[in-house]
């Protein structure tokens, strides 16, 4: 027991000796959280939308109207003449401009005859995300068009307009929980993968080795001094996160609760899964190639950035064992779904066997011997 | 144990080194003194290659023992088998009295292990580093602030408790290590190349420490080493291993007096004609000539001062010049370059196809 607090011991004087690396394992996670957060879920303004009317009639000019109006208001694109529905689409192509509108002769008489008036949006459908944004504000243009030409002006009625304070921040609530997952597997991948595995080839491993210690006081302290290295990483993580993500559910007492005990388990299967990784490995260079494989491995399907619903099966099944995906339910269910603690049972289930059954393969690997 | 053994020690002492008994740092120790160590035919094996091959020697309470050899001649397979670090392929070794492979546990107690690499932690200080030590030997807590104390004294450490490790010269932590190793007060203390990469000062204040720490303490010193001075000052007798196996054990007196001839004579040359080598062979008293590189002859006779002037003598009547000529008593290291061929062996263990386990670290 002694044996085993004296490993945890210097463990924790280096980590608080070496503020740098502390910092290192939680920026990672903090700046994917302001970036990502703010990269993503953000909606499409000023792009540029080519116009070729060839038309030239009195509908046409309603159409550039409309197109002026969005322009004012949602500032969804801005619209660009071109007179050469060529030269239009080959922009669109090359990505000069995101989007072709292209207002065929005869349209404005084939409106006034109702003989299927039709008019054509080319769109670079490689950027998904900007072809249907546009093709959305293009319905809306063309339901408005489709309005009868008189309609009863109702001015009794309020409107209510939507002034967004923080205009990202759905997005960046949806990624606080895999950030915090992802800042204690940074800490375990430093402190149990980079650290130990440096140590190893140091031979300060040799020193432990010709002193009396056992393999389960050794085992159990290296693993404990990773596992309460990640802990404080995850409690830092989660007030910080929270509050740059205008969480405030962390206030709560029985959240608090929930959130230390999920970040417990998790740092314990964390380590435990890295200790297994690194119970063989004498090489460092092989920790650092690891961690980027194992970032996106585990943290990506996880559900952490995008639903796990959207996964073909092969993801899903990995999505299903990884601990980051129980990690980042429960975090989320916490945080922002403020269910109860009966709510993350099966996470905490899923955590604690995942923790104890990588150690019980690792320990039989371990050697305590060269 | 291999017939130069039974050689070196049927080999009758004559003509006592001059310059080791004057600087000697040993002490002598009793001929029926217990053994400290026991290793009989002891095997290593890592696949088809054997790394140490049936190695039998004793060491005695007290004593100093010196454990030489090139690289790769299996030295630190052979401390890292009697320090518990690797298992024992055949053979036995018994350490303080303890079954090596059946009761590692009470041998790691009774001995204290200074590692090749410096592995003290650089973030911690000298005391927080003896102390962590001292919580896995479980030494009392009481007890485990004495000790600190009394050995930061001996190693001359004292007020540098409180600075971090890596503040401290190579020398300084090559100390703070051996009071690591000493802070449960092992009864056997294992030192891997204690002095190598530090600088001569520092290699004698390590000396003197061990010697200072030897007195106060009654303790058994195993030690590896490439400084054939250091053995020959510091070690009782010592232990020539090459290839694995043991090739001469015994005192550094009777190993150097082993060597046929018991002078040597390094002579430059310019130009040397063909049979220059036979030439010097047939001197009076020569007993044996090296051909190294350059012109250097490397000749073993047992009459220095004849053999010396009938070497001028022959260079001035055969016009060949000479440039350079020094005379010496035989230093072990002419005992290491007898038994183990040549001086250095890096080559060799990759022939085997084999590489050893990286000794691990930083090096002073």
């Amino acid at each position: 027991m002694n044996r085993m607090m004296a490993i945890i011991e210097r463990e924790m004087r280096k980590f608080f000796r070496s503020p740098t690396l502390m910092m290192v394992s939680m920026v990672m996670p903090l700046v994917q959280l302001i970036v990502l957060g703010n990269a993503f879920g953000g909606k499409i303004r000023d792009a540029k939308m080519g116009i070729v009317d060839e038309d030239h009639g009195t509908q046409a000019i309603r159409i550039q109207e409309a197109f002026d109006a969005v322009r004012a208001n949602m500032r969804t694109f801005i619209a660009i003449p071109y007179d050469n529905e060529v030269q239009a689409r080959e922009d669109v192509r090359n990505g000069k401009i995101q989007g072709a509108v292209i207002i065929p002769p005869q349209y404005s008489k084939m409106v006034y005859e109702k003989n299927h008036p039709r008019i054509a949006l080319i769109v670079d459908n490689s950027d998904n995300f900007m072809s249907s944004t546009l093709e959305d504000e293009m319905n809306a243009v063309t339901d408005a068009l489709n309005q009868p030409d008189v309609s009863p002006r109702l001015l009794q009625q309020t409107a209510l307009e939507v002034v967004e304070l923080y205009p990202y921040i759905e997005y960046m609530k949806f990624l606080l929980p895999g950030s915090i997952s992802l800042a204690m597997f940074v800490s375990v991948m430093i402190g149990g993968g980079m650290l130990y595995i440096d140590d190893k080839a140091r031979g300060v491993h040799e020193g432990y080795l010709v002193t009396p210690i056992t393999k389960g006081e050794l085992v159990l302290g290296l693993n404990g001094a990773g596992a309460i290295k990640a802990v404080m990483t995850g409690v830092v993580i989660t007030v910080i996160g929270s509050l740059i993500a205008g969480v405030g559910t962390i206030f709560n007492l029985s959240t608090m609760l929930g959130l230390l005990l999920m970040i417990v388990l998790t740092s314990l299967a964390f380590n435990s899964m890295m200790f297994l990784l690194m119970a063989r490995v004498e090489d460092p260079l092989v920790p650092r190639a690891m961690f980027g494989i194992l970032n996106t491995l585990l943290f990506f399907p996880s559900g952490a950035i995008y639903p796990v619903e959207a996964f073909p099966a092969w993801l899903r099944a990995i999505a299903k064992v990884d601990p980051f995906s129980y990690a980042v339910h429960g975090f989320k269910s916490l945080l922002l779904k403020e269910t109860g603690l009966g709510a993350i049972v099966p996470d905490m289930i899923y955590l604690s066997v995942f923790a104890v059954l990588t150690l019980a393969l690792a320990v039989p690997l371990f050697k305590r011997t060269l | 144990m291999s017939e130069n053994v039974n050689k070196v020690n049927g080999n009758t002492t004559n003509g006592m080194s001059v310059s080791a008994s004057e600087l000697s740092l040993r002490s002598e120790i009793a001929a029926d003194a217990p053994n400290a160590i026991e290793v009989s035919h002891i095997v290593k094996k890592y696949g088809d290659f054997t790394a140490v091959d049936d190695v039998s020697f004793a060491v005695k309470e007290g004593e100093i023992f010196g454990l030489l050899g090139p690289n790769g001649a299996g030295k630190s397979t052979l401390i890292r088998m009697m320090t518990t670090l690797i298992p024992i392929s055949a053979g036995a070794a018994r350490v303080a009295g303890h079954d090596v492979a059946s009761d590692p546990g009470a041998v790691r107690r009774a001995i204290g292990v200074i590692p090749q690499a410096l592995t003290s932690d650089l973030d911690l200080t000298v005391e927080e580093n003896l102390s962590i030590y001292a919580k896995l030997y479980d030494v009392p807590a009481k007890r485990r602030k004495e000790a600190i104390a009394e050995l930061l004294e001996t190693v001359d450490l004292t007020k540098w408790r409180d600075a971090q490790t890596k503040t401290l010269s190579g020398g300084m932590r090559r100390r703070l290590e051996i009071a690591r190793g000493l802070v449960h007060s092992p009864r056997i203390f294992f030192l891997d190349e204690p002095t190598t990469g530090l600088d001569p000062v520092s290699r004698v204040a390590v000396w003197e420490m061990l010697t200072n720490i030897k007195a106060k303490r009654q303790l058994t010193i195993l030690i590896t080493t490439h400084y054939m001075d250091e053995a020959d000052r510091l070690c009782n007798r010592i232990a020539i291993v090459d290839h694995g196996k043991l090739v001469a054990l015994d005192t550094p007196e009777t190993l150097k007096a082993s060597v046929p001839g018991t002078n040597v004579i390094e002579a430059q040359f310019e130009h040397p004609p063909a049979d220059w080598e036979e030439r010097l062979r047939g001197l009076p008293g020569v007993t044996s000539v090296q051909n190294e590189s350059g012109g250097m002859f490397r000749v073993l006779t047992s009459n220095g001062s004849g053999t010396t002037t009938d070497l001028v003598e022959m260079a001035v009547v055969a016009a060949v010049g000479l440039k350079t000529l020094t005379v010496q008593n035989t230093t072990l290291d002419d005992v290491f370059v007898h038994y183990t061929g040549r001086q250095l062996r890096d080559e060799l263990v990759k022939a085997y196809g084999y590489q050893m386990p990286l000794s691990p670290g930083l090096r002073p």
